[in-house]
């Protein structure tokens, strides 16, 4: 049995939710930008959990071919912002976000 | 009642390991609970008839990205609890506005009109032949792309990560 | 010869162009052929015309070149109007224009600007042209306002000397006065008749019958524009200032045909004049004022331009008694043989000082008949034709004028016949202090005098011969010739004839023309024996002078009068606005509307802190309301 025929799709849309909420209070909240990079992999993963839910309610594999894609995009993303993250490091001996505050006036 | 019993169990474990990757102080503690937070979600793409895709969650970003993840702390060497503390106010401000959008996100659907799924499910969709059959036609040209991107970030990921950039 | 009519103004045009933009890469002596070779084209177009016209039936053509402005019920065409008085216009200002481009060459040899001297002069010749030739006054002010502005860059020629400028803006100041009256008439002139063309207008005009008070009204405010433009009273005093330009320009604009320009536009309106009694009775008094004024002036004025210009303004002040009186022949028949008088008198006093070097004071002059001989009887022939000596061309013009004034009425002759005796006299002072009695200049002056070279004396003599034959188109008949020139007018004031006969006997005439001659020798015979017998020379400025000469020399404080008047409370007005208005309302919003933007974002920005944890803050906040507005 698979979970379609028993669970309702809204729970799956609750638990994308939760999970897309605890993501942005962990952006929120830390202040160490390797946590907030890894707050924003959760959320893409809560947004990847909800295509791959709708995916399978509607008998549709589009949806799981563009979390295919999104993983390549954020294997992507993650190699780049980890370079920077190396490079700011490097620069500031911290990985501390407040530190980049030059973005002003 | 056991998919259910396992849908659940499931739920709790991602949230719980999702909500201590927020709140430990040692990140490599978070960078380990984020692994667990994907198994648990790679459990569920298989409850979803996406067994193609949990595996190659479980290799992208449990494989793939949480291990770059921790060379990197290896490398900056943060293992310890060095963050500075965040006033409570800043804190409890950051609680405030996350869970303001949790209610607007679960109110706004909870309005919403609920979706007609058709009773006859195709559960074959999320094998990797499909998947394969889409990908590859009706997708090609995005998939071609994808390599574009991927070779870009790694030509940027090298050039960053050199020692000096004049 | 019709046909070409619109390579007239066209040919100075390009001459302007051509000059304009090649002027400096050319030589001198190509630009002084190009120059006065588009003004010699134009010329003989514009005889062929007067004899095509002369000779034909058809006195009157319309030449229709494009549709110029057309909205709503206005609809002016391009066009212009050959008729009898626009050809003898045309004749005046290519004849006189030509002779005196050619002078010009000579004149202004050794200038730097030659080149932009002549692109200025022709395209005064251009502008001047389309103000005669328009067949609707719209074109006439453009030509109007085109020969202002031609005026305004002459007489500040020499821009480096700051006097010369002042005397340029006030030209171009003085005539903007008269140009709202002349704009005024126009805009009366379109709401009254509906159309500002000649033609509609006159015919309308024709029905109104006379006394109406619109086309009085009409009729001041055109007077009011003419007024400017001719240096009548009170809107004279810019013109003995204009005499700053060089002399060519002196002699072309500012005595041959621009002044001249208030007169044609009242000749070419003389119906509305004519319906106008009241109107006409200004027209008069003020010549005859004018004429009177700038005559007693003239009288102790010691430059010999400055003499010329107010003897200038005493002519344009008989011209405009001519027309007042209804002489509208007369009065063209005056600006055509003053045309060649005064252009030569003014030429004749450029090479005075061209010889003389630079040198314009009478009283450094004197005896020069030996050394100019040429300019020396060349303009003793001008002299004697501005006095009205028998048969020179001034007698039959003056004679024209003061005979209908006499019909008109007597005191106004009598007047007419002072202005003309101190005229006589002034002009005859002037020679009398310039070429005759002993020199009175430096020694390096007299080592420098020499007559003026061909090109300058050539046109002097061709203007003498005009002056002295110019007279004989119009013989009045009681001296048994024939009025050539009231025969070829005819068609154009055929509508005012109605009121402009004189009834004078032949006795009479002939007694009028014994009185002027008389008081004319009387004239010059006083100017002899004062300035050539006794040798009189006036005396210095900072010397005593009787009251009522200083009263004279001073040129009655009229430009005094003027500065206090109108000049000093304008500049007072202009400043207090400038403190008031301008620096405290004006820039005050101005800059406040400046400071309340910077003070406003340097406030904004203050938000900018540059924390990412702030702006990731704000996001959500933002995600969170625009969520809640959009669904709840």
């Amino acid at each position: 049995m698979s979970a379609i025929q028993i669970v309702p799709i809204e729970w799956y849309l609750f638990l994308s939710i939760v999970l897309f909420t605890i993501g942005v209070a962990g952006v929120l909240l830390r202040r160490n930008a390797i946590i907030i990079f890894m707050s924003i992999e959760l959320m893409l993963n809560a947004v990847n959990l909800l295509l791959v839910a709708f995916s399978s309610y509607l008998s549709d594999s589009k949806g799981q071919v563009f979390v295919f894609f999104i993983m390549a995009v954020a294997a992507a993303e993650v190699a780049v912002g980890l370079a920077i993250l190396m490079m700011v490091y490097r620069n500031t001996k911290s990985s501390d976000i407040n530190i980049l505050n030059k973005l002003k006036w | 009642m056991i998919t259910k019993a396992l849908f659940i169990f499931l739920t709790f474990l991602a949230i719980f390991f999702a909500l201590r990757v927020v709140s430990t102080k040692n990140p490599i503690h978070s960078v380990l609970y984020l692994v667990l937070t994907f198994f648990a979600i790679a459990g569920h793409y298989i409850l979803l008839n996406a067994q193609f895709l949990a595996v190659v969650h479980i290799i992208v970003y449990a494989g793939a990205i949480m291990v770059l993840f921790l060379f990197v702390i290896m490398l900056l060497n943060l293992n310890k609890e060095t963050e500075p503390h965040k006033s409570v106010w800043l804190k409890s401000s950051a609680v405030v506005a996350s869970g303001l959008l949790l209610v607007v996100l679960v109110g706004a659907l909870r309005g919403a009109e609920a979706i007609q799924t058709t009773n006859t499910f195709n559960s074959n969709i999320g094998l990797i032949e499909n998947l394969g059959m889409t990908l590859f036609n009706e997708f090609l040209l995005p998939f071609e792309l994808a390599s574009i991107l991927l070779l870009a970030a790694m030509v940027g990921a090298v050039m960053l990560g050199k020692k000096s950039i004049k | 010869m019709i046909k070409l009519v619109w390579l007239v103004p066209l040919l100075p045009l390009m001459g302007f162009i051509i000059i304009g933009l090649f002027g400096k890469k050319l030589s001198k002596g190509l630009v002084g052929t190009i120059g006065s070779g588009v003004i010699f084209g134009a010329l003989a177009i514009a005889v062929g015309i007067f004899f095509e016209l002369k000779n034909g039936v058809q006195k009157e053509y319309t030449i229709e070149l494009f549709n110029w402005i057309s909205a709503g019920k206005l609809s002016i065409p391009f066009s212009f109007l050959i008729d009898p008085l626009s050809s003898l216009f045309l004749l005046i200002i290519t004849g006189v224009g030509f002779l005196i481009h050619v002078y010009s060459v000579g004149y202004m040899s050794h200038d730097e600007g030659f080149s932009r001297f002549f692109a200025y002069l022709n395209l005064f010749i251009f502008f001047m042209l389309l103000l005669v030739m328009g067949s609707n006054y719209l074109i006439m002010f453009v030509g109007w306002e085109g020969v202002g502005l031609c005026s305004y860059l002459l007489i500040g020629f020499w821009f480096k000397n700051t006097a010369y400028n002042n005397a340029a803006k006030k030209a171009f100041i003085m005539n903007r006065v008269g140009d709202l009256g002349f704009l005024l008439g126009i805009i009366l002139i379109f709401v009254t008749f509906g159309s500002i063309g000649y033609h509609d207008v006159f015919e309308q005009a024709k029905n109104m019958g006379s006394g109406n008070t619109t086309i009085t009204i009409i009729a001041l405010l055109l007077f009011v524009g003419a007024m400017g433009k001719s240096a009548q009273l009170p809107l004279y005093t810019w013109l003995p200032d204009a005499m700053a330009g060089p002399t060519p320009v002196s002699a072309l604009i500012h005595a041959a045909t621009m002044v001249t320009a208030g007169i044609y536009m009242i000749a070419r309106s003389n119906i509305l004049y004519t319906l106008s009694p009241e109107a006409m009775n200004v027209v008069a008094i003020i010549g005859i004022c004018t004429a009177l004024f700038a005559a007693t002036i003239g009288l102790a004025q010691n430059d010999i331009k400055k003499v010329l210009a107010y003897s200038t303004v005493s002519q344009l002040g008989y011209m405009f008694l001519a027309l007042g009186v209804g002489a509208y022949t007369g009065a063209v028949f005056h600006v055509m043989t003053h045309a060649f008088f005064k252009a030569l008198l003014f030429l004749g006093a450029g090479s005075v000082i061209h010889a003389m070097g630079g040198e314009q004071d009478i009283r450094k002059m004197g005896g020069l008949k030996k050394y100019i001989s040429k300019t020396h009887i060349t303009f003793l022939i001008g002299t004697l034709a501005i006095a009205g000596c028998f048969p020179f061309s001034g007698f039959f013009s003056k004679d024209e004028i003061l005979a209908n004034v006499f019909a008109h009425n007597k005191l106004l002759w009598f007047f007419g016949i002072l202005g003309a005796a101190m005229t006589t006299f002034y002009m005859f002072r002037l020679y009398f202090l310039t070429f005759h009695g002993k020199f009175r200049g430096t020694h390096e002056q007299e080592h420098h005098l020499h007559e003026s070279p061909p090109s300058m004396t050539i046109p002097l003599i061709v203007l003498a011969v005009l002056s002295i034959v110019g007279g004989l188109v119009g013989i009045p008949a009681v001296l048994h010739g024939t009025h050539y020139l009231e025969e070829f007018l005819s068609p154009v004031f055929e509508a005012s004839s109605f009121r402009l006969v004189h009834h004078l006997s032949h006795q009479t005439e002939y007694i009028l023309m014994g009185v002027a001659t008389v008081v004319m020798i009387a004239a010059i015979y006083y100017a002899y024996t004062i300035y050539s017998k006794k040798n009189t020379i006036p005396v210095d400025e900072d010397e005593e002078l009787k009251p009522l000469h200083k009263l004279v020399y001073n040129k009655y404080w009229v430009d005094e009068i003027y500065e206090t008047l109108i000049t000093k409370p304008l500049n007072l007005l202009s400043e207090a606005f400038h403190k008031v208005i301008d620096n405290q309302l004006v820039d005050g919003i101005v800059n406040g509307v400046g400071s309340a933007v910077s003070w406003m974002s340097g406030t904004i920005r203050l938000a900018q802190t540059g924390n990412i944890g702030f702006y990731i803050f704000v996001m959500v906040i933002s995600i969170v309301l625009i969520l809640f507005t959009q669904l709840f």
